[in-house]
């Protein structure tokens, strides 16, 4: 399992584009954007048509990559195309994972997945109640499985989600969809104060629009920051102007650079010893 | 009502528990209390819910014997009169079953979703009763075919928040809804409108709903000394038809019949993600949507469909997990008729019997005409809703055809109004 090796050093910047958003080509561009800026992980999302867990930026998101032709065999050639030296999670919904492949069931998806370099799966309807057959496939194909911890997981479930967690945990900084927020909820630090003897890192998303929120969730003891709603809405806003692939790509590096900057100024000064 | 196990999500390898994790801690407390208060009456829950059905909803509705149909097909045809509850449909059963759980538990506010109007106006009506907050979501398409459904949400006291995204119907009225859910789930509870969603959801409302087949049981063996050869009701998410078939389910001599909306085709359109029908039982694969595994309308990638029926209400590309299950064990037939059979029989029924049915109602009606001689002698038939809330769209729907049984309504146009 390798996903925690992007924690190891430093906190963590991970990203989120849906792929294929406005277009195959200009998304190709934009993910690489992220990773000049200083992604350490990035999460690719494979666009579903019942996105429940996201808010309306990323639902539109997920609207215009489905316009342009995503599907799950263009999301994993998107994959091979990107030129990033970066690890890659694929974030998508359980039916698209569970009908792929010639059979039923998560394995011919999690085989293909593994195939073209992608290293965790996030699955926002998939609790851990339901997770076994997909667990079972990311074991033997080497893939983490990245679990949600909300505000309300508690008691019996952290437990339950602790002994099925690899790579990194997901922390949801508040209730809701996915979506830029102009403040950080102080559900945050409730949720990392409930994991704080749980080895493994520790990234939060939910809301984080700037360098200061990242700066704030790190210090108060992130390991890293998820970002997702306020790169999608550089993305909208260059498609909606029609502004040039390459200025769009631009903003999406400067906007990187901010929140990986933000994210190590609310790191310890020194690097954190390498966790197993 | 059931004995089954509460803690039990699955029909076979249908059903589940498929949401986000923000949801679960609310989804085990709603287990919890439907063992509780509905399977094992806690505190009087059930001897209050059946009081209220009553006493506020009208309960028990007639089983009538339909005079004209039985003659016309020569078969006994016995009508389950839900059309007669409380706001006309069977939906008040789980909304009133729903909205008295909540407020057992404690919770604060209602929200649901509704695709006609039905479930809507039966949650605004219940919450109202209760004296509970109320949010509705409704797709913006429904909303402009389902306009008095909307009145009478908004008379009740209830917010109708539409829905813009896809095609502004059911579908994603219950994604937005869940999102809504997951905001705002340590005070409020989602009353879900039909045999979908998340366990306990499909198992809880059935309940509330077998009321029906409870009483039409009875009601049937007291008319007839027997059980009837047939048991026909339409489905859309399946709440009627769960309803309706519960106390039959163990009779294995009794046909149960599921009545799909067959729509305009059941070809689909892979290109454009378009089923132009509703017939998920009859047509779709299995998959995961909004909570649960069962049978949907999906492409080869897993994608949803855009689904289509004349009846907002059967509008939907998903199905109950039990009505998926008893599809695949071969105990429910599942059947479906187009939309010009379903407004054919609705201004059969409306002539015949003096009943202007729910155009999701006429969908059962419509196969009951066209399949009489393979329903055996006698058939109970659920007459889920009543149609005064589709007139509109009948209307509408019906000067688009050449309906012989069409009422001439000329006398619009020699007044200057509109004309069928």
């Amino acid at each position: 399992m390798g996903l925690e090796r992007a924690f190891a050093d430093e906190p963590a910047f991970v990203p989120y584009l849906a792929a294929g958003d406005p277009s195959y080509e200009a998304s190709l561009e934009y993910v690489e954007a992220l990773a000049r800026g200083g992604a350490d992980v990035i999460e690719l999302g494979l666009p579903f048509s019942e996105p429940i867990a996201e808010g309306k930026t990323i639902q539109n998101a997920i609207v215009r990559a489905l316009e342009a032709g995503m599907t799950p065999d263009r999301f994993f050639e998107f994959v091979e195309d990107l030129d990033v030296d970066v690890p890659l999670v694929c974030m998508t919904y359980y039916n698209l994972i569970y009908q792929y492949g010639e059979s039923e069931g998560p394995r011919p998806f999690v085989e293909k997945a593994a195939a073209v370099g992608i290293e965790g799966l996030v699955v926002p309807d998939l609790p851990g109640e339901e997770a076994g057959p997909l667990r079972t496939a990311c074991d033997e194909f080497g893939l983490d499985l990245v679990f949600i911890v909300a505000p309300t997981t508690r008691g019996d479930r952290l437990e339950r989600m602790l002994e099925q967690v690899s790579g990194y945990v997901y922390v949801q900084a508040r209730l809701g969809v996915t979506g830029a927020r102009e403040n950080v909820d102080d559900a945050t630090e409730e949720s990392l104060a409930r994991l704080s003897d749980w080895n493994v890192p520790k990234a939060v998303g939910f809301g984080i629009k700037t360098g200061d929120h990242a700066e704030r969730i790190v210090s108060a003891g992130a390991d890293g920051v998820i970002v997702g709603s306020a790169l999608v809405d550089i993305v909208a806003e260059g498609h909606e102007n029609g502004d040039a692939v390459g200025a769009v790509a631009d903003r999406l590096e400067a906007k990187a650079r901010e929140l990986k900057e933000g994210a190590l100024r609310g790191g310890p000064e020194q690097p954190q010893p390498e966790r197993t | 009502m059931s004995t089954d196990d509460a803690y039990d999500p699955k029909f076979g390898e249908y059903g589940g528990q498929y949401v986000p994790e923000a949801l679960m801690p609310a989804i085990e407390e709603l287990t919890d209390a439907y063992q509780r208060y509905v399977l094992e009456n806690e505190d009087g829950f059930m001897d209050e819910f059946r009081e209220r059905l009553a006493d506020f909803g009208g309960r028990p509705t007639p089983l009538q014997y339909a005079d004209q149909l039985s003659a016309r097909y020569d078969t006994d045809v016995y009508l389950k009169r839900e059309d007669l509850l409380h706001g006309g449909a069977h939906k008040l059963n789980n909304a009133l079953g729903q909205v008295l759980l909540a407020k057992y538990m404690g919770k604060e506010r209602i929200i649901a979703e509704t695709g006609a109007g039905q479930h809507g106006t039966a949650t605004a009506m219940a919450a109202a009763h209760l004296d509970m907050p109320c949010e509705i979501y409704m797709g913006e398409t429904d909303i402009a075919r389902q306009r008095p459904n909307v009145f009478r949400m908004r008379i009740n006291g209830s917010e109708v928040n539409p829905v813009t995204v896809g095609r502004g119907t059911l579908k994603e009225a219950i994604s937005e809804t869940m999102r809504d859910w997951a905001t705002t789930v340590e005070n409020t509870h989602y009353v879900i409108g039909s045999i979908v969603g998340p366990h306990p959801f499909p198992k809880m409302v059935r309940d509330f709903q077998a009321v029906i087949s409870e009483e039409a049981r009875e009601q049937v063996i007291e008319k007839t000394g027997g059980l009837p050869d047939s048991v026909l009701a339409c489905a859309g998410g399946g709440s009627n038809t769960m309803g309706t078939f519960a106390h039959f389910v163990d009779n294995t001599d009794v046909d149960l019949y599921a009545v799909e909306a067959g729509g305009s085709s059941l070809q689909v359109d892979e290109e454009e993600g378009v089923a132009p029908n509703s017939a998920t039982l009859s047509t779709g694969d299995e998959g995961v949507l909004h909570g649960a595994r069962t049978k949907l309308l999906q492409d080869s990638d897993g994608q949803i469909m855009e689904s289509h029926s004349v009846s907002s209400g059967l509008d939907y590309a998903g199905v109950g997990p039990e009505l998926a299950h008893l599809v695949d064990e071969d105990r429910v037939t599942p059947v479906n008729v187009d939309d010009d059979i379903a407004l054919e029989a609705f201004h059969r029924l409306s002539q015949d019997e003096g009943i202007i049915p729910a155009l999701e109602t006429a969908h059962a009606f419509g196969y009951l005409e066209e399949h009489h001689d393979e329903v055996g002698d006698s058939v109970i038939i659920n007459v889920s809703g009543r149609g005064d809330k589709d007139l509109e769209i009948a209307i509408e729907e019906t000067a688009k055809r050449d309906l012989d049984i069409a009422p001439d309504m000329s006398i619009f146009e020699r007044v200057g109004g509109g004309g069928l």
